[in-house]
């Protein structure tokens, strides 16, 4: 899988924000884009989470929902027993019905990488051919509190075991602080550690930590500020702080996608990550994106739910459809 | 497959048990009109839904009877806790039966099962909520201590929002102490005649409230007729109009509400992506069909394109069709006659050299269905800025200051409603001072509470409708009121004990002692279940 490339981002930066990507500036584009009413938008999401996927559209959304699945492990105790695991659900997310799709990947710790790449084994791959890539937290996750060298060798780190995706956290304090050219160039120099060195790239998943942005109008402003340094994904949260996803922050985050896409034809991806755990939640996510930026984001390149308990209870709702009843939760497995 | 292409997800109308034919609900009971009967259709499909009495002026005139005698025997005399009590009842009973509801509003109106699922419906019910608390409060009401109830109103509603103008009518008067006679809209008295059956089941004393069926003839001989203390009218301007005539020279007290052309005005600091939905809501929701709509969008010229190009992708999401369908957005407009005018105003936008864009949408064989239409080009003096479309029709104009904004949002015979969308705070209070308008939305659009009262200036009527103010068009002063409601009762001769046949005031006090003396016997019957 390749990003974009670093060079072409930060042309299009530049293009973009009319000089170099330095505190002012970014500061004036940032403060210049139009504001986000909270009501409205909140309004607008519950209107979205009214539709009524029935049948046929229901079996097509859960079968995508588990194709959009970043299964997901990031405790302190995890263990490379653990991480095997994971894998072994991610491949066979049902071993009841062979129809089941794969999730998209599976996301760990950096020091976790390897493990998961060798539990993968050929499987290990871009989820457009069927297979499941690794995704690896990086860059001081959750807290981003480490110096840029620290971040960098992380995600090399990373990399280099072979991560085909990086999920980094922004610095926050330095956004809250004001300081949106060093958010930027930490961003840019992620973005550049990701590079292979056969001059691929790793996809960069931009976490925003949307809970400790607390305003819409931050989530916004950072929305754009990660698309400008180069990322290829725009993610919600770490999981780790109490308010993760939400539907009205996803939408957000959505249109500025879509006003991107629109500005400049370049497609981003959206990541909601933390307190989705149910296929009905999962669905409106799909609704949402589907009437945001339109239903060719439904793919594994430009949509992903960070998620672990959700996995089951879509595979319960699947189960329901198959067998017209319900069954329970030893009827599926535990990873 | 196209995830779009949502599988149909209807609502079931199993829950709903209509009758064939229904007849009038008039003291408590339905009774078969002497007018020829007339059929209620859905406009979605054309088909017949059931066959609906139509009340002649004998008819008129028994419900009007009805209501007084409900009003001298019963409910005047009735406390204000009871009369509460059963307003409360039938705000829970309205919950109870809310799917019901909901579908046969659908149905008999066209409007998407969303919007009366989640609009209509509990707006109906917070409203008899509401009013059921200030029932026996009505010293409060700012009418100085022991406001009197007016009598018998005389209660004309439209179409669009059927069965939340019956609760905005009756919930208030019932407060007040007000006997009712009501007249739902000829294409749409489906979910009227299912309320009559709640109130036989809330046990609601015969007469207190009467819903007779049939056109404008009977609309017309409702409110002249001479035993009406107070008409309450929702709809077109034109009726509103006749009625005022009509009843001129009467003592009878009226609120009109009718037309309006709202400006909804969007500042180029706004919050972009909130004002596309509040434009579309403003204009799209119930296919248009609202007296408020904000029918006149008023752009800053500098966004002006960007904000078109973004209402056309938005609106291409728009889902048209069956209205019970739970996905719906866009249903049918409620008859032919409707779609005859939008189609006729339409062409006279095109005529008048404005653009017309629709939304692409598959429109269904049968039925009546109008696509979202935006009009951009369109001068001030356009017919389609002035004239009130009522339908799915926005027209664009723009604007380059507060000042031309504000001036051109009051440049209309109306004044019901209007919106405002800037992210700047003192500029909505300011805008807002200016704007002749009864109600003002900032940065949202037609959001109703039964708190807040609703009305219009100039051609869009008077009198206000909920909140306190929604009170005070059903009660008098104690001084002054009353004057017409108690000597009328005695020429229409019903029998009236002697306190009722005394002037008023020295009638109030014994009137008073006489409602306390009675209020064990009531709360008994007010708490039966």
């Amino acid at each position: 899988m390749t990003g974009t490339s670093l060079i072409t981002a930060r042309e299009r930066a530049l293009a973009v924000l009319g000089g170099e990507p330095d505190d002012a500036t970014l500061r004036r584009y940032l403060h210049g884009i139009a504001g986000v009413d909270a009501v409205g938008l909140e309004q607008r999401a519950a209107g979205l989470g009214t539709r009524s996927i029935k049948t046929t559209s229901k079996q097509w959304a859960l079968d995508r929902i588990i194709q959009l699945i970043d299964l997901t492990t990031l405790e302190g105790a995890d263990t490379p027993g653990k991480v095997r695991s994971l894998v072994a659900k991610a491949l066979v997310p049902d071993p009841a019905d062979g129809t089941t799709p794969r999730v998209a990947a599976v996301c760990v710790y950096g020091d976790m990488v390897p493990y998961a790449v060798d539990a993968l084994g050929a499987a290990h791959g871009d989820p457009d051919d069927g297979l499941v890539s690794v995704a690896a937290v990086a860059t001081a996750f959750p807290s981003g509190r480490a110096s840029l060298e620290i971040k960098l060798a992380d995600t090399a780190e990373a990399v280099a075991a072979g991560a085909d995706e990086i999920d980094m956290v922004i610095d926050r304090g330095a956004f809250l602080a004001g300081r949106y050219g060093l958010v930027f160039d930490q961003i840019a120099a992620v973005k550049e550690a990701c590079r292979r060195a056969d001059g691929t790239s790793a996809s960069l998943k931009v976490i925003l930590e949307t809970g400790e942005l607390v305003t819409y109008d931050n989530v916004r402003r950072a929305s754009w500020l990660s698309i400008l340094a180069g990322g290829d994904f725009i993610k919600t949260s770490t999981g780790k702080v109490p308010s993760a996803a939400t539907l009205p922050v996803t939408l957000l985050m959505l249109e500025v996608v879509r006003d991107w896409h629109l500005a400049t034809g370049q497609r981003i991806g959206v990541k909601p990550a933390g307190g989705i755990r149910t296929s009905k939640d999962a669905i409106k996510y799909l609704v949402t994106v589907a009437e945001t930026v339109g239903e060719e984001w439904l793919v594994p390149h430009l949509f992903r739910f960070g998620a672990s308990s959700l996995l089951n209870d879509v595979l319960l709702q699947r189960q329901k459809l198959a067998t017209s009843h319900y069954s329970g939760p030893d009827y599926v497995t535990i990873d | 497959m196209s995830f779009l292409e949502y599988a149909p997800a209807p609502e079931s109308t199993a829950v709903l048990n209509l009758r064939d034919q229904y007849g009038l609900f008039i003291d408590g009971e339905f009774v078969d009109g002497r007018g020829t009967p007339f059929q209620t259709i859905s406009p979605a499909t054309e088909a017949r839904i059931a066959t609906v009495s139509n009340a002649n002026e004998a008819d008129v005139a028994d419900a009007v009877a009805a209501a007084r005698r409900a009003y001298e025997r019963t409910w005047s005399r009735m406390s204000g806790r009871d009369r509460g009590k059963y307003l409360f009842r039938i705000a829970r009973l309205v919950q109870e039966r809310a799917r019901e509801l909901a579908v046969a509003e659908s149905l008999d109106n066209g409007k998407p099962i969303k919007e009366s699922r989640d609009v209509d419906v509990p707006l109906v019910a917070a409203w008899f909520f509401y009013y059921a608390g200030w029932a026996d409060k009505l010293d409060h009401a700012g009418l100085g201590a022991n406001p009197r109830a007016l009598g018998v109103a005389a209660q004309v509603i439209p179409w669009n929002f059927p069965l939340l103008m019956l609760a905005w009518k009756i919930a208030p008067a019932l407060a007040a102490g007000n006997t009712v006679v009501l007249k739902p809209a000829e294409t749409t008295p489906l979910t009227a005649l299912i309320f009559a059956e709640i109130l036989q089941q809330a046990d609601l004393p015969a007469g207190v409230v009467n819903i007779i069926t049939g056109a404008g003839d009977t609309g017309a001989a409702l409110v002249s007729h001479e035993g009406v203390d107070k008409v309450a009218f929702t709809g077109s301007t034109g009726v509103g109009r006749a009625i005022a005539k009509q009843i001129a020279g009467t003592d009878k007290k009226a609120t009109l509400e009718l037309g309006g052309k709202a400006a909804n005005i969007v500042f180029d600091d706004a919050p972009i992506d909130q004002a596309i939905e509040g434009i579309v809501n403003g204009i799209f929701f119930n296919q248009g069909h609202v007296c408020c709509a904000g029918s006149r969008l008023l752009v800053q010229e500098n966004i002006h394109d960007e904000v078109v190009d973004r209402l056309k992708s938005r609106l291409s999401t728009l889902r048209l069709g069956d209205p019970l369908d739970k996905n719906t957005d866009i249903g049918a407009i409620n008859s032919r006659e409707q779609l005859e005018r939008i189609r006729e105003l339409s062409d006279v936008g095109v005529a008048e050299g404005a653009e017309r864009w629709s939304a692409p949408c598959e429109i269904p064989e049968n039925g009546f269905w109008y696509a979202p239409t935006i009009f951009t080009g369109v001068q001030t003096s356009s017919r389609i800025a002035r004239e009130e479309i009522f339908g799915p029709v926005l027209s664009v104009l723009t604007f380059r200051t507060p000042a031309e904004a504000i001036a051109k949002a009051n440049n209309t015979p109306y004044g019901l409603s209007a919106g405002i969308w800037s992210d700047k705070g003192s500029r909505i209070l300011a805008v807002a001072d200016q704007l002749r308008a009864g109600v003002i939305w900032a940065n949202t659009f037609n959001r109703f509470d039964p708190a807040s009262p609703f009305g219009g200036y100039k051609e869009s009527g008077y009198g206000r409708e909920g909140g306190r103010h929604g009170l005070a068009a059903y009660l008098a002063p104690a001084s002054i009121g009353g004057q017409g409601a108690l000597p009328r009762a005695a020429s229409h001769g019903a029998v009236a004990s002697p306190s009722e046949t005394s002037t008023d005031a020295a009638a109030e006090p014994k009137a008073r002692r006489t409602r306390a003396t009675r209020t064990t016997k009531a709360s008994t019957k007010g708490s039966k279940r």
